[in-house]
């Protein structure tokens, strides 16, 4: 029976791992300039943390096969050692495991986090609610309008709470329920959500970030590619949460200033 | 001279008329009062509402619905308007009939529904996709309830006369009113902006019209054997 344990630990994770190495189940495409490194991290990651588990797995099944064994004098009953010497060597194992990753990995954090945005990057304001993502343009002024959350009002469309009639600036602000940006071209996005928490998730451009209610919060990327992208919220919102998404949509630089002229339009 | 004698002749035409209503009383609910709702000024632009995330409920539309808080027509028309007998005979009070209000293509059709205080109101979900409907109600009790699609109706009803705003828990975008009555006189204004209320008897009345964006304007109105006319004009402004 022990035997036989030790058999299907070994399968199980053997079978496990191959699934990463041949990359079975693997991320989508990666449209997004800070892109490699992250998923270069991600790499050395599922590595270190994957020759661990690796081995760790491998060594349970030995012990499992020694300590099932008929013949007393092979037969293994406590942890060479002691149980002392392990434990401390898990720890200070696992320990620089993590530290290292850290310390390596953020270099790759801090150029998505860190890293003011570019000068000249492409500023949208994003409005998260239940259940929707909503976009906001300064339109042709460059300047986007004050936020007044008193004056949101779904059903005439006024989704940011914007004062035309009082504010200049507010008037020629474009609000869309679609993320159209142009290729090649540095996004600034400010997050700001009307009631609970959401994220805005993107897998493409290898961004997760949380929308918090009160606090706004800079996001900035490249897209590296034209298409359509899903933008899904993965944080729970309520009782729409599976239905919160969005569609980010990366155009030449062309077709997106056409776009936004139709929409200035409107 | 002359204007003299016309003023005259009109003064007998006219009581002449007067009397011969008196004389013989029309029947009684003949008479109504029809109109039309314009507006001045510059009225709010109509926003395209994005329905890409819910693709069931957008391919239904082959150009993307709008906003419709302030509908207007060709002409400066108003639709959506509802016009009623705030007082005066105010006609049955009971209803036999329900009423019935739709979801489909995540919008509310009608975008305004009419009934009466104690009707029976069905909510229906057309679509493909679940529906929170949220009626804010302040003078009623307020409620929302979640409808996945293929659930029966919403069988319920309001028992205080008053305009309430609707909306969709999961789909910020819909929108629409009910408006909650005492009287079955009323009338919703189309596209071209008239309304039509039938079944009146002669006598004084005081109409009000309700446009969601501009509140309420009244006028007294008196109703003869035919129709009476009443028309209504609110001040649009862009913002
Ligand atoms: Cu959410």
């Amino acid at each position: 029976m022990g035997r036989l344990f030790a058999v299907v630990v070994t399968v199980i994770t053997l079978l496990s791992v191959s699934f990463f190495v041949m990359h079975t189940w693997w991320m989508p495409v990666d449209i997004s300039t800070t892109g490699p490194a992250i998923d270069h991290q991600l790499e050395e990651t599922m590595t270190g943390s994957g020759l661990l588990f690796l081995g760790g797995q491998l060594l349970l099944g030995l012990f499992v096969w020694q300590s099932s064994d008929k013949n007393p004098a092979r037969k293994i009953k406590i942890f060479p050692g002691g149980a002392n010497p392990l434990v401390a060597a898990a720890i200070i194992l696992v320990g620089i495991e993590i530290l290292t990753l850290t310390f390596v990995g953020s270099k790759a954090w801090a150029a998505v986090n860190l890293v003011p945005a570019a000068a000249d990057s492409l500023h949208i304001d994003v409005q998260a609610e239940q259940f929707a993502f909503y976009f906001r343009y300064a339109g042709p002024d460059g300047q986007f309008g004050g936020l007044h959350p008193d004056k949101i009002d779904d059903g005439s469309g006024n989704y940011f709470g914007l004062d035309p009639a009082n504010d200049v600036a507010a008037r020629d602000d474009v609000v869309v329920g679609s993320l159209v940006i142009p290729v090649n071209r540095p996004i600034l996005l400010t997050l700001h959500s009307k009631d609970v928490g959401h994220s805005f998730y993107v897998p493409e451009l290898r961004i997760q970030q949380d929308f918090v209610p009160g606090i706004e919060i800079p996001v900035h990327f490249t897209a590296t590619q034209t298409g359509k992208f899903e933008i899904v919220c993965t944080q729970l919102c309520g009782l729409g949460h599976y239905n919160m998404k969005a569609y980010l949509q990366v155009m030449s630089e062309a077709d997106y200033e056409q776009w936004l002229k139709g929409q200035e339009g409107q | 001279m002359r204007m003299k004698f016309f003023a005259a002749l009109a003064l007998t035409v006219a009581m002449g008329s007067a009397l011969m209503v008196f004389a013989t009383p029309p029947p009684a609910g003949s008479g109504s009062i029809t109109g039309k709702v314009t507006y001045t000024g510059t009225p709010m632009k109509m926003k395209p509402i994005d329905m890409s995330k819910e693709p069931s409920c957008a391919k239904q539309h082959a150009t993307p619905i709008t906003t419709e808080n302030v509908a207007t027509g060709p002409g400066n028309t108003l639709q959506w308007v509802v016009v009623y007998i705030s007082a005066g005979d105010e006609g049955t009070t009971t209803a036999s009939q329900g009423v019935r209000y739709d979801q489909k293509g995540c919008q509310y059709l009608p975008h305004v529904l009419t009934m009466l205080a104690g009707q029976q109101l069905q909510i229906y979900n057309d679509d493909q996709t679940s529906h929170n409907i949220h009626p804010l109600a302040k003078v009623n009790q307020e409620w929302n309830k979640s409808q996945p699609p293929g659930s029966p109706p919403i069988d319920t009803k309001w028992d205080k006369p008053e305009f309430i705003a609707v909306k969709c828990n999961i789909h910020p975008w819909m929108h629409g009113y009910f408006a909650v009555l005492k009287t079955s006189h009323v009338s919703i204004t189309g596209e071209d902006g008239t309304f039509d209320i039938k079944g009146l008897s002669p006598g004084k009345y005081t109409v009000t019209a309700w446009q969601e964006q501009y509140g309420t304007k009244t006028q007294d109105v008196t109703v003869g054997a035919g129709a009476a006319t009443a028309n209504f004009v609110f001040t649009a402004t862009p913002y």
